[in-house]
């Protein structure tokens, strides 16, 4: 049981569960005060921005994409929104509306394993989904359905699931026909009223008291939830053009650590993700997604980032709803994708990825070759935060048995749905208790 | 937990090097994950359960390649609790897209991305699981294809071969009716030495496969290479069309050697 007092303890999670990649948590207590908290990564450096380097620019959304399984379509998107920044390749709007139902069909699919599979066995007390079925089958089994009809969509316009072929620099290679697309009409009819319910029953779950006064960062655009397009905000006082963003935010490497970690220049860490873009887009939100969550008593802004299973169930139904009202209005592209022409030049791009802002930059010479790669994955800008979360608040749980303490943080780590594979192009738990 | 679940065949998921898109193939088998799981026991993977239990496990898959000196001991102990070892993806059979750094110089490339090089550590190779452990099958893709990763796992239960051809993406363009992108529209294609699994997807996308399956059963590379200058390739083009997710596959490393050397 609890071995408190006024010794200190280590914690320590080996391997932590249910994140995507690789890492542990270190933490350190003097009696219930903590004294260290490291997010340790040892997914291995697989030098990305490295080998990028003398490949074509045609190649960077195929070869970035093979940084995260769980995210290609947000690799794809920053990489070709980045090329096609630095060649002026202007693109067609029926185009940008399919990239549009492209990212949305990735949010689905991400945003339902994240909360169905990764995060809900947390709050319903189970190791894991599978566990958790033989109890709450119809919930596994509503989240499985959801996340194939992300799937789907993700497949049909880009060829399969995990590493999609078709996007490209200019737009893709081949694009949907009408029938093609409003064949997920009935599915993703189900899915907005399915992410609706989702929403209700994870809000009536039991969520620790804790708030952290956190400066959220995210795209943000005048007339649209933000997935491809819009300036870098945040909500304290941050509002700049996607092409300063490497003068706002710098990469620090920790000991510890494989991946680097991102802060704001001059004031430390901030979050990207889901409860940033909830809370600086809200009013983006279509109607049906806004009243979910005045249902759900989702405040906005909201400071909680347990709750952050609520609002990501808020955004499948912002996805859903999205791409049904995508598809229905669909009129196939008069030609898939836009000409380039090659010469040299620099580009930029954020878009947001499933788990927060994702950063591109690229120098290309006049051959169309990369000389420079810079790859800002969301779960490199959390790090710190979710290290800071940690010191917060593994104070208010010390006092509880070991185990239970462990569970705990591991939760709150896994509030941030962590992808390690992106981090390092980034985890293991370890609570030091004595 | 019920008695019967000493007796299910016990599978364990390891992860390396990699995206974590092959085993996230397990999690988007969303029809089969449920009947998957009451066949079999999940017994270790992380990605899905805190939920860790020790080995030995009947069927190891193995995805990721080896790149740092702790992996290199760790994929040691993980042969010797698996029973059947199987590695998924082209990192676990080829060393992956990071085999870029094969041909090149490593301790720079830490450099490039790191700005404390001395923090990191690493190999100056990244290779596939078979040149450090014994493998009893290799299941090709970047990423695999989940209903082979499905038929590998039911033929392993049942102990009989795996139905997966060896045989090139051609084949497959043929039987979905593709026209053939190469003859017709003289796009570069990687179809004809890259072994089948994905469908034609590419192909039947408008563009060229670009070998992500690997080499097929003996490729002749080198017609390839031939007919892509014909169609106006130059050899740097080639080489890296070859150098690729499959780079450290010895087929695709020689010819992209050989296209350096001309």
């Amino acid at each position: 049981m609890s071995d408190t007092g006024h010794k200190s303890r280590t914690i320590k999670v080996d391997c932590l569960a249910r994140v995507e990649g690789e890492g542990a948590l270190f933490i350190q207590l003097k009696g219930d005060k903590v004294t260290d908290v490291k997010l340790k990564i040892f997914e291995p450096p697989r030098l990305f921005e490295a080998f990028l380097r003398g490949r074509h620019f045609s190649e960077a959304p195929d070869i970035t994409a093979r940084i995260c399984g769980i995210c290609p379509v947000a690799y794809q998107m920053s990489a070709v929104h980045a090329m096609e920044r630095a060649l002026g390749v202007v693109i067609d709007p029926a185009v940008k509306l399919l990239r549009r139902l492209f990212y949305c069909g990735e949010w689905i699919e991400s945003h339902a394993l994240h909360v169905f599979l990764l995060h809900a066995p947390d709050f319903l007390g189970y190791p894991d989904a599978i566990q958790m079925a033989r109890d709450h089958r119809e919930l596994v089994e509503t989240g499985l359905r959801l996340k194939k009809i992300g799937n789907r969509i993700v497949s049909l316009i880009g060829g399969r699931e995990i590493h999609p072929v078709s996007a490209c620099v200019g737009g893709f290679y081949k694009v949907p026909s009408e029938p093609e697309l409003r064949a997920l009409n009935e599915d993703l009819k189900w899915a907005v009223e399915a992410s609706i319910k989702t929403a209700r029953v994870v809000a009536g779950f039991d969520f620790p008291d804790f708030e952290q006064d956190y400066e959220f960062v995210s795209l943000c655009h005048p007339a649209e939830y933000p997935l491809n397009e819009g300036r870098l905000v945040s909500n304290k006082g941050l509002d700049i053009d996607v092409a300063e963003y490497e003068d706002h935010f710098v990469e620090q490497h920790a000991k510890h650590s494989n991946a680097l970690q991102s802060m704001l220049r001059g004031r430390g860490s901030y979050l990207v993700g889901p409860l940033a873009r909830y809370n600086l887009n809200f009013a983006r939100l279509p109607e049906i997604a806004q009243q979910v969550a005045r249902d759900c008593r989702l405040a906005v802004p909201c400071r909680n980032p347990f709750r952050s299973i609520v609002v990501r169930s808020v955004e499948m139904v912002f996805a859903c709803t999205e791409a049904l009202g995508i598809i229905q209005a669909y009129t196939q592209p008069a030609s898939p994708r836009a000409p380039v022409a090659v010469h040299s030049g620099v580009g930029f791009a954020a878009t947001e990825a499933p788990r927060g802002t994702l950063y591109h930059r690229y120098s290309i010479d006049d051959r169309g070759l990369i000389r420079f790669a810079k790859i800002v994955p969301p779960t490199s800008q959390n790090q710190k935060r979710i290290e800071e979360d940690l010191w917060h608040f593994v104070s208010q749980v010390a006092s509880r048995p070991t185990d239970e303490v462990t569970w705990k943080c591991e939760q709150a780590v896994r509030n941030y749905d962590p992808c390690i594979s992106c981090a390092t192009h980034f985890l293991r738990l370890q609570i030091e208790r004595e | 937990m019920s008695s019967n679940n000493g007796t299910k065949p016990r599978i364990g998921v390891f992860k390396f090097a990699s995206c974590d898109g092959c085993q996230l193939s397990l999690l988007d088998a969303e029809d089969e994950l449920l009947g998957v799981a009451g066949a079999v026991e999940i017994a270790y993977f992380p990605e899905a359960s805190r939920t860790m239990s020790k080995g030995p496990y009947d069927i190891g898959l193995v995805e990721g390649s080896i790149t740092t000196h702790h992996d290199a001991e760790r994929i040691q102990k993980v042969r010797r609790q698996c029973h059947v070892l199987v590695t998924i993806g082209a990192c676990a059979t080829a060393g992956g897209i990071q085999a870029l750094r094969n041909s090149q110089d490593v301790d720079e490339f830490v450099r490039v991305v790191y700005a404390t090089p001395q923090f990191i550590s690493t190999l100056k190779l990244s290779t596939p699981i078979a040149e450090h452990v014994p493998v009893d099958f290799e299941l090709r893709g970047c990423p695999i294809n989940k209903n082979q990763l499905v038929e590998l796992i039911s033929a392993t239960l049942a102990g009989r071969k795996p139905a997966v051809p060896t045989y090139s993406v051609c084949i497959e363009c043929k039987r979905r009716g593709n026209v053939c992108l190469p003859v017709a529209e003289g796009v570069a294609c990687l179809g004809p030495v890259t072994q089948a699994g994905c469908g034609a997807i590419c192909p039947s996308f408008r563009r060229g496969c670009y070998g992500c399956y690997g080499p097929m059963e003996t490729p002749n590379t080198q017609a390839l290479t031939n007919q892509l200058r014909v169609l106006g390739q130059d050899d740097q083009q080639i080489a890296r069309a070859f150098r690729a997710f499959n780079a450290w596959s010895w087929q695709f490393r020689k010819a992209s050697e050989e296209c350096e050397r001309t």
